[in-house]
């Protein structure tokens, strides 16, 4: 998981109202090289939550990036490469990232984040729906006549 | 300039909407280099201004491959047939006719500043015989080409690598019609070519070839025709919410965009077949860059950020219908039921735990998918998606689905059977995601959560598409049978 992807991701769980920025919980991270592309670092920079940025980046350690920035600085090579390193190219390969209100963990594996919910943190209601039963006695209706000759023969 | 536009003869439904994005993509609608930014956001507003001028020839019939288009530049033309998948080639028309006699009439007529400079003595050419719908034997074709004296061509003849590269197609009255459209008369072509196709990619990215593949996988020429009508170009970031072995954004990846992709299933994003069959071979395979971002997600309760909005440039998806693949949500059967209540996991057993999910209905599943777009895609952004039909009487049933940020620009129709058909839909975002429309898609969010079941019954495309025709005969048959047994 590139850090990214960890900018974009927040905790789901019903009822969380701040489940963002998820802490990182680091096991393994890897550098995986990218090819520097600065249009796309300045057209992705506005929607980037940088102090979330630069706290998960220091986790990963890569404590490089300016405590704060602004658009000014995207003319600065220095800095697109700072900040491309950290968006792109730090891997969380193995580790979790974890609620910061409840503490949940949503385990990342193979560089892989696991968001699906458990079955107590879906907001489910429980209203049981009409027309179940019609259904059930309308398929069976449709067997019928099949079971009814086969049994014939 | 009015161009010669043949198609491949295959998607029917596919050709002028690839054409009108690529069209689009390579700026046809916004000329004028000064005011190009307000030309943009005005077209943004209107994209029903980004269509192209089509004529047919005379007396084709519109499923012919030959089309004329107005487009405003060689170079425009050129870019947007290299580019295209569906376009064999197009052409600089020098003159057309039912005999050759009002052919040579024609390409003597063509203004001769259009003709001289392609036929300098400087340059190499070859002209190419192409038929349609019927074979033309070597002799003939040389026959035809020494036809061709009449044009006063003074460079030398190149057949590897020519300069400039002439074409003269036919059609004829084929007699039989077997599929293909109706000609009612002879017609022929003779044009200087632009640019042609390069499908050579398909063979490249064919999915016999690819190492990890899902039973869902999208073929590379589709893929290849989404990721045009999604004007994927160099740098832009695409999204697929139901990303799978990943083969839509191999084609997106091709045309130079970034990509992510989640997925409900985590077994086909995070382990596949092994560690050199996944979805990051399947990139690494054709040295693609690697998605920026694969997860598991459901697209019921997306995991972004609050906050976060206008990110992806497009969103590009096969929606799980549930013909072949049936979508999956979060929540068990029994707890959207209502049988049990929401359970808790004890903690030892959490980490290994795998969350119920339950069935996803069509309706459901596109209704979410419009609200993640409507909120993650830029202004201009473009959603393509596949949406199922059922075909009634050989009439469509037209009502797609509709979003108040966004606006329908192409509709194209593959049929798959007899009784169903799937039809790609390209939208354009072109409102804002605001308070009242976030409200609206909550409501009816938890509307979808109340009637569960009856969304999915009346939304089970599979029972409607694999149903038997008519039960009635085969009861009869049965019977019969019975009868003739007893």
């Amino acid at each position: 998981m590139r850090l990214l992807t960890h900018n974009m991701l927040s905790s789901n769980i019903k009822g969380v109202t701040n489940g963002f920025p998820l802490r990182i919980e680091v096991q393994k991270v890897i550098e995986k090289p990218v090819d520097f592309n600065p249009d796309f670092l300045r057209h992705m920079f506005p929607m980037i939550d940088w102090n979330a940025l630069v706290e998960a980046s220091r986790t990963m350690g890569y404590p490089d990036l300016p405590d704060s920035a602004d658009a000014a600085m995207l003319d600065s090579d220095d800095f697109l490469q700072r900040f491309h390193h950290s968006l792109l190219e730090l891997h969380l390969e193995e580790g979790a990232l974890l609620c910061p209100e409840t503490g949940r963990r949503f385990p990342v594996t193979k560089g892989i984040p696991n968001m699906l919910l458990h079955e107590d943190e879906v907001e489910v209601s429980g209203a049981r729906a009409p027309g179940k039963l019609s259904g059930i006695a309308l398929f069976v209706l449709s067997l019928l006549p099949l079971h009814f000759f086969s049994h014939l023969q | 300039m009015w161009y010669l536009c043949v198609f491949y003869h295959r998607l029917l439904d596919y050709r002028k909407p690839e054409v009108e994005s690529l069209a689009e993509l390579f700026g046809a609608f916004n000329l004028s280099d000064s005011d190009s930014d307000n030309r943009y956001v005005e077209n943004n507003g209107n994209p029903e201004n980004n269509s192209l001028q089509w004529r047919l020839p005379q007396h084709h019939h519109p499923d012919s491959p030959f089309h004329f288009v107005n487009l405003p530049s060689d170079d425009i033309a050129r870019k947007i047939a290299n580019r295209s998948i569906l376009v064999k080639g197009v052409y600089e028309l020098w003159g057309e006719g039912s005999t050759y006699e009002e052919l040579e009439e024609a390409i003597k007529a063509y203004p001769d500043e259009r003709k001289l400079p392609y036929l300098t003595s400087e340059s190499t050419f070859k002209i190419t015989v192409d038929s349609f719908g019927k074979v033309i034997s070597f002799e003939e074709q040389n026959d035809r080409i020494r036809g061709f004296s009449y044009i006063p061509f003074k460079g030398r003849v190149n057949l590897r690598n020519p300069d400039h590269k002439f074409w003269l197609m036919e059609t004829d009255d084929y007699g039989v019609n077997n599929g293909l459209p109706p000609v009612v008369q002879r017609r022929m072509f003779f044009g200087r070519e632009v640019g042609t196709a390069d499908r050579k990619l398909l063979p490249t990215y064919q999915l016999k070839s690819r190492t990890y593949l899902g039973p869902t996988a999208m073929d590379a020429e589709m893929a290849f025709l989404m990721a045009n009508q999604a004007l994927v170009a160099p740098g832009k970031l695409v999204y697929d919410p139901f990303v799978g072995t990943g083969s839509i954004l191999i084609g997106a990846a091709h045309f130079g965009a970034m990509t992510m992709g989640a997925d409900i299933d985590i077994r086909v994003v995070r382990d596949g077949r092994g560690p050199d069959c996944n979805v990051w071979s399947n990139f690494k395979q054709y040295g693609l860059p690697m998605p920026l971002g694969l997860l598991r997600a459901d697209n019921n309760l997306p995991p972004w950020r609050p906050g976060l909005k206008e990110v992806f440039d497009a969103i590009i998806c096969d929606p799980p219908y549930g013909v072949r693949a049936g979508g999956r949500k979060s929540g068990g059967r029994k707890l959207l039921k209502g049988v049990v209540g929401p359970y808790t996991v004890p903690d030892d057993k959490r980490t290994d735990h795998i969350p119920s999910t339950a069935p996803y209905s069509l309706v459901e599943c596109v209704h979410d998918l419009l609200d993640v777009a409507a909120k993650m895609l830029v202004m201009g952004g473009r959603l393509v998606f596949f949406y199922p039909i059922l075909r009634e009487d050989d009439t469509i049933d037209t009502n797609f689905p509709e979003h108040a940020c966004f606006k329908l620009v192409a509709s194209c129709e593959q049929i798959l059977s007899f009784r169903y058909s799937r039809v790609l839909l390209t939208m354009v975002k072109i409102g804002p995601y605001t308070e009242e429309v976030a409200e609206l898609a909550r409501i009816k969010h938890l509307e979808f959560k109340k009637n569960h079941l009856k969304w999915l019954e009346e939304g089970n495309l599979r029972s409607a598409v694999f149903s038997p025709l008519d039960t009635q005969p085969v009861g009869q048959v049965i019977l019969n049978l019975i009868r003739t047994q007893a």
